[in-house]
């Protein structure tokens, strides 16, 4: 009786406490600062307070969300690289997280007109141009066409933009989190094209979004044929919003930008439509003034992501280095670690599943007792093209190309285990 | 009126027997015929030949007006660009220096872009509300006022494909990548010769934004 009347004031204390949004705030805010630091009354031979009460039930969270001590875990912007938010980029904390999968929440976002909010039942997909049958498709429809579950890595070619000149921004997040791994639901196009029929002089086809930016860009069609397909879901649940929900197009290995979300059209014609994206932007300004066009693929790229400017090394002795690869190109099959800026080489293990065009993990043990390191990583794919160092890239394509910088990074570690994004030459 | 119920009743037979011959060759009979109609409202692309222009005219004095009610709050009066917001004129000769320009006269290829672009998702937060002639007329603005049309000259669907921007020849195809030396997978493992000084550290830059002290 004493027991139950106990039991009936906390769990009272507890209503109160998620009772009001602002006291709901407020002790998020407390939780996050004894995250920072142990409570002795918490650890052996103490019983834990929250062995003392009860937790909540089932019908709490409809929809879980991350541990409350997991609020660092979110994605970031860099407010001053654009003039608005609708039209900007944040990036995934990449340091923070483990295997190949990138939660859905947490997958870097690009947008050029904000994010559209589409019914699904207003989603529509045309195909029009040089095919047999211009036709238009529900989301049903597509769902109904055989399906293809695939985990692929979406690249910004922007990812890495701001390191051509030097070392900008001190931050793993920032100069590798423009990407992002999911296993992708949809329907492969060679499929969705049976239904169409496809005239000879198809060459091309303009991926058209219905996003206010209306993104448009201009694929090949053996490229199309070969691997790309329309995602209506990814990690197993519908697509975010913020990822093109309810369909996307994806491009296997190819640069982020192709892989139109909110996909409302896809047009068949015998020449590249030079769309503002593939002329004005995406892009690659060499030093003579004249530019690289249509640069798809997404070259063989890893980064240390733990040590890295946001995971110092907390203490002395065995460490498990740990980073990410991947190429467009195909399969990883090699990543090299080096402690020492380069000189000296050694080989990471690679985990399981290494897949084609999706990330691989990587991890290397090493021992750290106050010594400065400097860390890089260096990936090699299945076609044995072996990740470039900047002044490699530097020499053919100068720094004013913005995009496909896949060059190795360099994490200086500090005597006192803090991590810097430094440059070498 | 029983002429027209005749009529109806013969067109639908026709669509009838047009998806039965359709759906013969097709091999899972999902989706629908689009109509003419639907496609025309979605179908807005411009191409570099001018396959897509709709019909319409504008010149640059008409543009003017329009640009500077619908565009100059963000690219300024006269295409210089305001805060963050992209420059749409100037910058020719800048491309090979320290800090290139690239604007619709220095940089775009095809007029038929700016077209298609300033139509399809301009003005930012209001896309597709200009009318066919308003965008002729900023683009013949944009065009006069990067030199490359005079400002009279009446830019319409029957010459958008026809117009010679100055980048036009400065890109390149194909991609010549993988670009770098090939080693066949076998890079240098160990006293490699590499730069290994410091010449910079993002900390000292100090653009990295900060995280809120907790």
């Amino acid at each position: 009786m004493k027991k139950d009347k106990k039991q009936s004031l906390k769990l009272n204390r507890r209503e109160l406490l998620v009772g009001s949004a602002s006291l709901g705030a407020m002790a998020a805010a407390s939780n996050s600062v004894f995250a920072k630091q142990v409570s002795s009354k918490n650890l052996p031979p103490n019983v834990p307070e929250w062995t003392g009460e009860l937790g909540d039930g089932v019908d709490v969270n409809p929809y879980g969300m991350p541990s409350q001590f997991e609020e660092n875990v979110i994605r970031r912007n860099v407010e001053w690289l654009t003039a608005s938010s609708q039209s900007s980029v944040n990036f995934t904390p990449i340091q923070d997280l483990e295997g190949i999968v990138t939660p859905n929440g947490l997958c870097f976002e690009r947008h050029h007109g904000g994010v559209s909010i589409i019914n699904p039942k207003d989603y529509r997909l045309m195909i029009n141009g040089l095919v047999d049958r211009e036709m238009i498709f529900t989301l049903e429809d597509l769902k109904r066409f055989p399906q293809t579950n695939k985990f692929y890595f979406l690249e910004c070619a922007a990812n890495g933009g701001m390191e051509w000149k030097g070392s900008q921004l001190n931050g793993c997040q920032y100069t590798f989190g423009m990407v992002h791994n999911v296993q992708y639901t949809g329907v492969k196009l060679s499929d969705l094209i049976q239904e169409t029929g496809l005239k000879p002089k198809a060459k091309w086809v303009l991926a058209e979004g219905s996003d206010s930016s209306g993104m448009t860009r201009s694929i090949p069609i053996e490229k199309l044929l070969d691997d790309c397909m329309i995602a209506w879901a990814m990690n197993g649940e519908a697509l975010r919003s913020e990822q093109g929900y309810p369909a996307r197009l994806v491009v296997p290995g190819w640069e982020g930008n192709m892989w139109v979300k909110w996909l409302r059209r896809l047009e068949f014609g015998d020449m590249p439509y030079m769309t503002r994206e593939e002329t004005s932007k995406y892009t690659d300004l060499l030093p003579e003034g004249n530019a690289r066009m249509f640069t798809w693929v997404m070259d063989a790229k890893s980064v240390v992501t733990s040590p890295s400017p946001e995971k110092p090394i907390l203490n002395k002795g065995v460490h498990q280095l740990r980073g990410l690869a991947w190429s467009g190109r195909g399969k990883i099959s090699r990543v090299d670690v080096s402690l020492d800026g380069g000189k000296n080489w050694k080989t990471a293990k690679l985990h399981d599943p290494v897949l084609s065009k999706s990330v691989a993990r990587f991890t290397f043990p090493f021992e750290w007792n106050g010594e400065e390191l400097l860390i890089q990583s260096r990936a090699i794919d299945e076609t044995n093209y072996v990740q470039p160092t900047i002044q490699e890239l530097q020499k053919i394509r100068g720094v004013n190309s913005i995009y496909h910088n896949n060059s190795i990074a360099t994490w200086l570690v500090n005597s006192d285990g803090k991590v810097d994004n430094v440059r070498l030459g | 009126m029983f002429d027209l119920v005749k009529h109806s009743i013969l067109f639908s037979f026709f669509i009838f027997l047009s998806s039965f011959v359709n759906a013969d060759d097709r091999k899972f009979n999902l989706g629908k015929i689009a109509t003419k109609t639907e496609i025309a409202g979605w179908n807005i692309d411009v191409r570099p030949d001018g396959m897509g222009a709709p019909k319409g005219s504008g010149d640059a004095i008409k543009g003017e007006e329009v640009y500077a009610e619908q565009c100059a709050a963000c690219h300024g009066d006269f295409g210089e660009g305001v805060d963050r917001w992209p420059e749409l004129v100037g910058g020719e000769g800048s491309l090979d220096t320290h800090d290139p320009v690239k604007t619709t006269g220095s940089y775009w290829p095809y007029a038929s872009t700016m077209y298609d672009y300033i139509y399809r998702a301009m003005p930012f937060g209001v896309a597709q509300s200009l009318t066919h002639d308003e965008t002729y007329q900023i683009v013949a603005y944009l065009l006069y006022m990067n030199e490359i049309i005079e400002e009279d000259f009446v830019l319409s669907e029957k010459n958008i494909g026809k117009i010679k921007m100055p980048n036009q020849k400065g890109f390149l195809l194909p991609d010549p990548r993988p670009d770098i030396a090939n080693t066949d997978g076998k890079p240098c493992m160990e006293n490699c010769k590499v730069p290994t000084k410091i010449i910079g550290k993002a900390r000292d830059i100090d653009v990295t934004p900060e995280e809120e002290k907790s």
